[in-house]
């Protein structure tokens, strides 16, 4: 079985190396060195007495730029009495050369007129526009870049509480992971970003004990996002007490919606 | 002057007229009857006439207000009004005129006691002679309780001045302490920021002190009115901040690297100043005391997983605290040696107890509490230490919290919250004659400075 094989995989080899050498063999005869043959004197085209205009060379270097870059164009003519090339170049001499820098792509074409008649040649510039700069912000959305204190404001979720109390309730626990992910987003943005956890209560606690219970809840809030790997080097609580209510309502649906540990930006 | 004090405070006790009973869990208030006083409109001699109006009206408000006089109508007084000792009779030609002491006991005045006297103008200054005469008394010569002169400049302040004088002179005569001169000190939002503002006792010249466009929150006043201590936001989190009650400034105080520090009240001698702090305990507060500049830091409480608050130091001892903690639950009253030892509570667990303030003798505490009402519908309580009895001030009115005692020891200041503001209402400590003495804005943490000197 292996020994067949080998012997197929030979065959194809030698078979491989006979065509490219046909194929070389085969190939269309090239000018040798590329020389033109010399132009025919006295042919029916030319209309006056003397030579026809020739134009040995008309290049455009590079051919393909960005808006803002420049290109070169380089020409030789002779046997003519003016030289013209067009996109506002205007007349020439018959041999030079030009800076331009086009802000879209042109076809430049240079006109060579004498005595013996005239000869025409263009070149292409292609002019691309540069690319926009890299894409930041969220990769998915693709929206302008937030602020590490407007993507708080607008996404951060409080992490509400019982009353008198500070534990971390599930609904909690599933607002803080959410900020945790916000926040590792805006420390990658921002590497100086500073959190503030603010710890707020409902109006139904004297003053002076709520300012200890916001206290309390705030911590409660930092350390569950230490835990989530949040460095706490980051994050400073306040407590507000019942001093900066969302309402003033007497119910229970207001009272829920004060008590609460709610993100802001730092200084 | 300590000996006077201690001699004043024992006459004071005993003349206060709420008795607590400890036989049952309640406390039974009688009033002690009081002394019927008659105080018929007092002239002028010259410009002093002018300020007459002011005199009578401020004298009649300070006798009134202090709640140890039955005040008598003047509708029922005898036509001829004595102005000066000796216009008495003891046997006078007429009947009933006036110049008789029985004129004034008896019907239909009634009075044990009548106040008299003139005022006269001398070298610009109102010149005020005031008597006091026990008119039950048999004879004009044993009648006389009080007589004394009194100085003022001639106009409106100088007439209110030696009114205040001679009310206070009475009132120490029923070993009552005068309100004359005092102030309340409290937090008014009306600027749109919660800030300190101050007014006489009957709520007249309302002035802001505080203009610290933050959150300014909880003044206690030093016992020798010397300075305020407050909580403010303004540095960013809750500090304290002391102000000279003479000058408005802000004095040096250095908080503790916290998140919270508040201040409570002032030890009795007001070189010291009781706090809560989350200084060794992150989100635990606890109580601590500094000097008056923040140095000296003692730590008090150790209950380290507990939230305790409001500190209040016994006025007449200085070595026994109230404060409010959560140590078993939900905010409960509790007492402590000023070292942190002996911790007992006080308010017997029910609802939640907060804003304690101890009355002058030392006795008793007024004290906010939800007690048979749901979470934060507080009302005025007052509870004797000793035998923990306690009587509810009021109900059906509000929320009612933030009770302070007055200098007096017979007056309540407070804040009851009736629809969407706080007001600041004084009553007596037996829950009568509530009265209001704010509109403006919301109103809380009212604090009733201790008596002029």
């Amino acid at each position: 079985m292996s020994k067949g094989y080998h012997s197929q995989k030979t065959l194809a080899l030698l078979l491989a190396i006979g065509l490219l050498v046909f194929a070389t063999a085969c190939g269309p005869k090239k000018h040798p060195g590329g020389v033109l043959p010399p132009a025919p004197t006295g042919g029916g085209s030319s209309t006056g007495g003397g030579d026809r205009p020739v134009i040995a060379s008309f290049t455009v270097e590079p051919t393909s730029i960005e808006v803002g870059q420049s290109v070169t164009l380089r020409w030789s003519v002779s046997n003519a009495t003016d030289v013209t090339i067009d996109q506002g170049v205007g007349a020439v001499q018959s041999q030079g050369s030009r800076q331009l820098s086009p802000r879209r792509s042109a076809t430049y074409t240079l006109t060579a007129n004498g005595p013996g008649g005239s000869d025409t040649r263009s070149v292409n510039v292609t002019v691309s526009n540069p690319p926009p700069p890299p894409l930041t912000g969220t990769p998915d959305s693709g929206s302008p870049t937030l602020s590490g204190a407007e993507i708080l404001q607008r996404q951060a979720h409080d992490a509400y509480f019982d009353y008198d109390k500070n534990d971390i309730r599930s609904d909690a626990r599933d607002a803080l992971t959410h900020d945790a992910d916000l926040l590792r987003q805006i420390f990658a943005q921002d590497p100086n970003f500073v959190v503030i956890i603010e710890g707020h209560c409902d109006e139904r606690g004297s003053g002076e004990y709520n300012l200890a219970l916001g206290d309390r809840r705030a911590n409660a809030a930092h350390d569950f996002l230490v835990q989530l790997g949040i460095p706490a080097a980051r994050l400073k609580t306040i407590s507000y007490g019942k001093e900066r209510p969302q309402c003033t309502d007497a119910t229970e649906e207001c009272w829920q919606k004060n008590r609460r540990a709610h993100l802001a930006a730092g200084q | 002057m300590k000996h006077t004090l201690i001699i004043l405070a024992l006459v004071f006790v005993a003349a206060i007229p709420i008795l607590l009973r400890a036989q049952t869990t309640k406390i039974v208030i009688e009033d002690k009857p009081r002394k019927a006083i008659a105080i018929p409109d007092f002239r002028g001699t010259g410009a002093a006439q002018q300020q007459m109006g002011v005199f009578n009206e401020t004298l009649y408000k300070e006798l009134s207000a202090s709640g140890q006089l039955k005040m008598l109508p003047k509708t029922t007084f005898p036509l001829i009004v004595p102005q000066q000792p000796s216009d008495f009779r003891d046997h006078p030609a007429g009947q009933n005129v006036g110049l008789a002491l029985k004129d004034w006991s008896g019907p239909p005045v009634n009075a044990d006691d009548l106040a008299f006297g003139y005022a006269a103008d001398r070298d610009n200054q109102i010149v005020l002679f005031g008597w006091l005469f026990d008119v039950t008394q048999p004879a004009v010569s044993s009648a006389q309780l009080l007589g004394k002169i009194y100085v003022g400049t001639l106009d409106a302040a100088g007439a209110r001045k030696v009114a205040q004088e001679f009310a206070a002179d009475i009132l120490k005569l029923f070993g009552a302490v005068s309100l004359a001169g005092t102030k309340i000190y409290f937090v008014s939002d009306r600027t749109g920021h919660k800030e300190i503002w101050s007014m006489d006792y009957d709520g007249g010249n309302q002035a802001q002190f505080t203009h610290y466009n933050s959150i300014t929150l909880f003044p206690a006043l030093s016992a020798d009115n010397s300075k305020i201590a407050f909580t403010t936001f303004s540095s960013g989190v809750p500090q304290i901040f002391l102000h000279s009650l003479a000058t408005g400034r802000k004095l040096p105080y250095y908080n503790q690297q916290a998140s919270v520090n508040s201040a409570s009240d002032f030890t009795p001698d007001s070189q010291n100043l009781l706090f809560y702090s989350t200084t060794a305990t992150p989100g635990y507060t606890q109580i601590y005391e500094t000097d008056i500049s923040g140095g000296h830091l003692r730590r008090i409480s150790q209950a380290p997983r507990s939230i305790e608050v409001e500190a209040k130091a016994n006025p007449k001892t200085g070595s026994e605290l109230i404060f409010v903690s959560d140590r078993g639950g939900l905010p409960q009253l509790y007492r402590m040696n000023i070292d942190g030892t002996d911790v007992q509570r006080l308010t017997n667990g029910e609802g939640e107890a907060v804003n304690p303030s101890w009355s002058p003798d030392g006795q008793h505490i007024a004290f906010a509490w939800t007690r048979g009402y749901a979470p934060g519908s507080y009302n005025i309580f007052i509870m004797d230490v000793s035998s923990r009895d306690y009587i509810q001030l009021t109900s059906g009115e509000g929320r009612n919290e933030n009770p302070n005692w007055a200098p007096d020891g017979v007056h309540i200041v407070y804040s009851s919250k009736r629809g969407r503001s706080s007001q600041i209402w004084t009553m007596r400590a037996d829950g009568s004659d509530k009265r209001p003495l704010t509109t403006a804005g919301s109103n809380q943490n009212p604090v009733w400075s201790k008596a002029s000197q």
